[in-house]
């Protein structure tokens, strides 16, 4: 019998109406339906959500750890794109 | 017959069912070939043990006796279990299992449905909480039996094969008792007939899906319902009632 590795699945629960998605952990299934059976299994058994949403790993596009400079750090010497860096002039209303 | 004596016959019998699936299906628990199955597989098997506890306390209070839901799954010898012999047949291979679980699960389903119908309020309760677990039960197995039947050729022909061998075992599910008589009559309880036809019906769908066969007629095998059990049976009510019965009252 050959022993093939299901692919790995990302699971996402709403655990209250109004609320978003939130990433909870991962799980190994064979088809998504099969996912969709297991995060029920796994992570909601103590009524831990309203909704679920699962989807394979692979499909997921990250951002690569390699480039995080490039990605994130041009952004922290620029203060100014923060609210709190203006100061409001005396006699505005409705800012 | 009283309608009350057949009332809690009929509940014992439904607590017998769930107690030796579940007690089956417990015997599953750190062998399943994947870690989400094995939790999947655990939570089943409680879901029909916390239903034969409902089962049987409700069974204990009509009978009035002063015994429990305890004694009823623990104390009582192995020809007073009514369960279907489909449930007590042994969980063979992971294929094996599926399809005894889609064979009674399709069944028990129905039956719960129409229970949650009948007359006695009490019974009509335990049904319909019963009746969203096992709701999500038909879904699992029916999945896997189409998985494996639409599988490779191998598990093709393994599942095709479970179908065969269990099949004599669903004729006993819809051939009518005295009790079966009795809640229909007194109760409003299922009409097996009917169900019959549901579950054929279904069956049919799932196993057109799962690329199988349906096997063609044969002769049924029945006793369950009656105290005649088979061989394996001995094995699993020993396994399950050794501690109660060899250390009586034992708590932790």
């Amino acid at each position: 019998m050959s022993k093939q590795e299901w692919p790995l699945y990302e699971v996402f629960i709403r655990t209250r109406g109004g609320l978003s998605h939130r990433h909870a952990g991962s799980l190994h299934a064979a088809d998504d339906q099969m996912a969709l059976d297991h995060a029920r299994d796994t992570y909601t058994r103590r009524s831990e959500g309203v909704s679920l949403w699962v989807v394979r790993s692979d499909r997921i596009i990250a951002s690569d750890p390699a480039e995080t400079s490039a990605f994130f750090s041009p952004a922290e010497d620029k203060i100014y794109r923060h609210p709190t860096f203006y100061e409001v002039p005396d006699g505005v209303e409705n800012l | 017959m009283k309608p009350e004596q057949a009332l809690q016959a009929y509940v014992l019998g439904l607590g017998d069912n769930a107690m030796v699936l579940g007690q089956r299906l417990i015997e599953l628990v750190a062998a399943s070939p994947e870690l989400e199955e094995e939790l999947a597989n655990a939570n089943f098997a409680l879901d029909y043990i916390g239903q034969a506890r409902l089962f049987y306390s409700y069974a204990a209070e009509l009978e009035g006796k002063g015994r429990g839901e305890d004694d009823m799954a623990f104390l009582r010898p192995e020809n007073e279990f009514r369960n279907l012999l489909l449930v007590e047949q042994p969980n063979g291979h992971f294929g094996d299992t599926m399809v005894r679980q889609v064979l009674f699960d399709t069944y028990y389903l129905a039956l719960l449905e129409a229970l949650t119908r009948c007359s006695d309020e009490r019974l009509a309760e335990i049904a319909a909480r019963a009746e969203k677990e096992v709701r999500y039960h038909v879904r699992h197995a029916a999945q896997w039996l189409i998985r494996l039947g639409d599988g490779t050729e191998e598990s093709h022909d393994k599942v095709q094969r479970s179908l065969d061998d269990l099949w004599r075992y669903t004729g006993e599910m819809f051939s009518a008792d005295a009790f079966d008589e009795a809640m229909l009559k007194s109760f409003n309880g299922p009409d097996l007939d009917v169900l019959a036809a549901g579950w054929r019906t279904e069956l049919e769908r799932v196993v057109a899906e799962a690329t199988l066969q349906l096997p063609g007629e044969t002769v049924m095998a029945n006793g369950g319902k009656q105290g005649r059990h088979t061989e394996d049976f001995g094995f699993l009510i020993a396994e399950m009632q050794i501690l109660p019965r060899t250390y009586p009252g034992a708590a932790w």
